[in-house]
């Protein structure tokens, strides 16, 4: 049994965070390690191998002629380019994360869904993003979403390929149900929780955020094992993106603010990034046009 | 290694302070006849802010007859539509210098700033604009028989811990009814309120509806007891108000006292637990715990004390303490030196009755009045730091098995301001509140005011309402 989760006082609480004030050297520590936690992503129909070799080439060097700023963490694709951006970031630390389980959906047969995982894992997918079915959970049959979560970890084989459980939390409808959702991925094996795919209307709000990092935080009291967050769908500024962090340093403790528990998955976030920090630098903002696009 | 520190974020807004201030008396700032001035400190970093007039007798008794003057030849008989008018035009004042009279509350009082910006000061200017919009609409407070009539010369005598709000809840409603007011601020936190009376004067508030002076308890004694006062409305400790009672016994003066607190904040095992904790932590960490109805005395069900305590005691180190005006700070300074010893005091005392302390590990600044945020387990219904108000960050955790030893243990106290009750049932909210001998009791939140919601005790923390139409029936003669 889940804790309950209160609306009205968990959005004030948010919203207090959201309040803090981060300036001068923390804005620039903060913009680095968004950085290096994103999740550059591109998740769209005409995606293609061209589109994903020249964000690759990004992820490896946001910005050439700002040298202090980080790679990313891992580019995040559809699985059948795994492949193509294994190929274009042989040999670096920038990870390969492939979304699987008939995402975004999560609507098919569980076969379907560990082969899916399985040909990501062959191609040489670092991290699988899967998608729980929200069908099946908000019909109230937890055990079977529970499953899947471990049938789909065991599909991971070693445990060095990182499992990302999307609870796609615009479609459960309260914050209790968030609440439960990350509990059940977290005792399932999840290595992250996710927020949403980015494909429905409403994806990663702060409020969101602070119930899942509270799952994750009494978790790894009762079990000792330490799990990530992953924000994802509408992260666009550098603010939110340093609301973010503030969650997690609040709720979680700085020790989270690593790229191996937290990751903000985004993919227009990394042009303001790099145009605040720039700002940062030279007390001036740079035009778009001084940044590669992608 | 800190990888992700807050830098400092100071809030860089001034603050036109003045070297001296006079006393506010008939529309001037005059020099105190007393001849006397006192200082008011900064207790964030013990310097000198400015000093400030001391109103002796003589200065009361003037403060009193311009009132007096001012409700006879202007204030009574003034169009209530008008009325409104200045009082609006006074709620326009705060808000077009609420960064300016946040920062000043801050320096004076050690609040931190984001209190002061997003608490006090808005919620100040919310009560002016509430009861403007009374002025006219009198009757509809009033019973069947009723007349709406003022009561003459208010005398108001406010305390340190919310100092201009505190003045706001007293002034705008006893303005609207059509009263005039001679106001005592408090001697530690005189700032806000001399800036409120400027801001009376650029609004053109006629000379006399509004005095201020300034100074210490015997101050506030001497308008007590002047014989031309109609009404007197004090918040404050408990001694004070009894005292105060004492002495307008048998004069006829209306009388309203909001007094000290030792609330009840009851947890059950129910309860949406991390949310809890935040209702905690604003219970009695907001404001430095210098809130007569703080969460001081924590109530939970044996089962989740365990949890509870652990997750509070995480909470307590991510709290950040030290300069009031870091937009950043959640725990500033104690409002005076006095204060600060009175906390150290109780603390030790718990500490000898067998009770166990945890307090949030942070350095304190070297300079200025601050203390860590703190509380006890272990604690027993007879010991003093159950009993006695601390107003001070300082939390007493005692444990219940059943809703009914909650209430019973609740109830438990002289004072009766403010209860809190968290639990994820909707019924067993309604149904405990209506066994808790207090005047606000908040469910599933804590804290929360607003100008159209009556605020009061019961027993020893006092008697009458501030807020909504029973705060405007305070004022009316009927």
């Amino acid at each position: 049994m889940s804790v309950t989760v209160d609306a009205v006082m968990l959005e004030a609480r948010a919203g207090s965070l959201a309040k803090r004030s981060i300036k001068t050297t923390t804005k620039v520590a903060g913009i680095k390690l968004a950085i290096a936690c994103m999740d550059l992503t591109t998740l769209e129909g005409k995606d293609s191998e061209g589109r994903v070799r020249s964000m690759c080439a990004k992820a490896l060097h946001p910005a050439p002629h700002l040298p202090d700023v980080p790679h990313v963490a891992a580019v995040c694709i559809y699985p059948n380019l795994v492949p193509v951006a294994k190929d274009a970031l042989r040999g670096t630390a920038v990870k390969v994360a492939s979304v699987s389980t008939a995402f975004p959906s999560g609507l098919s047969s569980l076969e379907v869904k560990i082969a899916d995982t399985l040909e990501a894992i062959a191609a040489g997918a670092d991290e699988i993003d899967m998608v729980i079915d929200r069908g099946a959970f908000l019909s109230g049959h937890y055990r079977a979403v529970y499953d899947e979560i471990v049938a789909v970890k065991t599909a991971c084989g070693s445990p060095s390929v990182k499992l990302k459980v999307i609870l796609e939390t615009g479609e459960l409808g309260s914050y209790d149900a968030v609440r439960r959702a990350s509990d059940l991925a977290l005792e399932a094996g999840a290595d992250f929780i996710k927020t949403s795919t980015g494909k429905v209307g409403t994806n990663a709000t702060f409020p969101v955020a602070v119930t899942m990092c509270e799952a994750i935080r009494d978790y790894t009291r009762r079990t000792g094992r330490r799990a990530g967050l992953k924000v994802a769908g509408g992260v666009r500024t550098t603010k939110q993106a340093m609301t973010y962090l503030v969650i997690i340093k609040e709720t979680l403790g700085e020790s989270w603010l690593t790229p191996d528990l937290f990751r903000i998955g985004a993919s227009s976030l990394l042009d303001d990034l790099l145009m605040q920090y720039e700002k940062e630098l030279t007390g001036h903002y740079a035009g778009r046009d001084y940044f590669p696009m992608d | 290694m800190a990888i992700f520190e807050y830098a400092p974020a100071p809030e860089t807004t001034k603050a036109p302070i003045r070297e001296q201030y006079g006393l506010f008396i008939d529309g001037k700032w005059t020099a105190p006849r007393s001849g006397q001035y006192f200082e008011t400190v900064n207790p964030a970093t013990e310097e000198t802010l400015a000093r400030v007039a001391y109103a002796g007798d003589e200065d009361v008794d003037r403060a009193v007859r311009a009132a007096r003057k001012a409700y006879d030849k202007y204030w009574r008989k003034m169009r209530p539509a008008d009325r409104a008018k200045y009082i609006y035009r006074i709620a326009r004042g705060i808000t077009e210098r609420s960064r300016e009279l946040a920062v000043l509350e801050t320096m004076d009082g050690g609040k931190p700033i984001k209190e002061s910006r997003d608490f006090d000061i808005p919620l100040s200017a919310a009560h002016f604009f509430y009861y403007a919009g009374w002025a006219d609409k009198l009757e509809w407070a009033m019973r069947a028989g009723e007349q709406a009539q003022p009561i003459g010369v208010a005398g108001q005598i406010v305390p340190w811990n919310f100092p201009l709000l505190m003045a706001a809840w007293k002034l705008a409603p006893a303005l609207a009814c059509g009263n005039t007011i001679v106001l005592k601020p408090a001697e530690t936190t005189p700032l806000t309120a001399l800036a409120l009376a400027q801001i009376a004067a650029e609004a053109d508030l006629p000379p006399g509806v509004l005095n201020v002076v300034t100074g210490d308890g015997a101050t506030g004694a001497t308008l007590v007891g002047h014989e031309d006062v109609d009404k007197i409305a004090f918040t404050g400790s408990t001694e004070v108000g009894k005292a105060i009672q004492r002495s307008v016994a048998g004069s006829g003066k209306r009388l309203t006292l909001e007094l000290g607190g030792k609330a009840a904040h009851i947890v059950f095992a129910d309860a949406p637990m991390d949310q809890a904790i935040e209702g905690i932590v604003n219970g009695i960490y907001f404001n430095q715990g210098h809130v007569c109805c703080a969460g001081s005395r924590l109530l939970v069900e044996e089962s989740v004390h365990e949890q509870i305590v652990v997750r509070l005691t995480d909470r307590l180190q991510t709290l950040r303490l030290g300069n009031p005006l870091d937009k950043n700070t959640d725990v500033g300074a104690i409002n005076s030196k006095m204060q600060l010893e009175k906390i150290k005091e109780l603390v030790s005392s718990g500490i000898d009755e067998g009770a166990t302390l945890v307090q949030q590990s942070c350095e304190l600044p070297e300079r200025g009045y601050f203390y860590p945020a703190s509380f006890f387990t272990n604690v027993q219904q007879s010991h003093r730091i159950a009993r006695e108000e601390i107003f001070g960050p300082v939390l007493s955790i005692l444990t219940f098995r059943t809703p009914e030893e909650a209430v019973e243990k609740a109830n438990n106290t002289p004072y009766g301001l403010s209860a809190g009750i968290w639990t994820d049932k909707g019924s067993k909210n309604m149904y405990i509140a209506q066994y808790l001998r207090a005047g606000v009791v908040w469910c599933n939140t804590f804290n929360q005011f607003d100008p159209s919601s009556p605020f009061g005790g019961y027993r020893e923390s006092g008697f009458g309402r501030e807020g909504g139409v029973h705060g405007l029936r305070e004022y009316l003669a009927h």
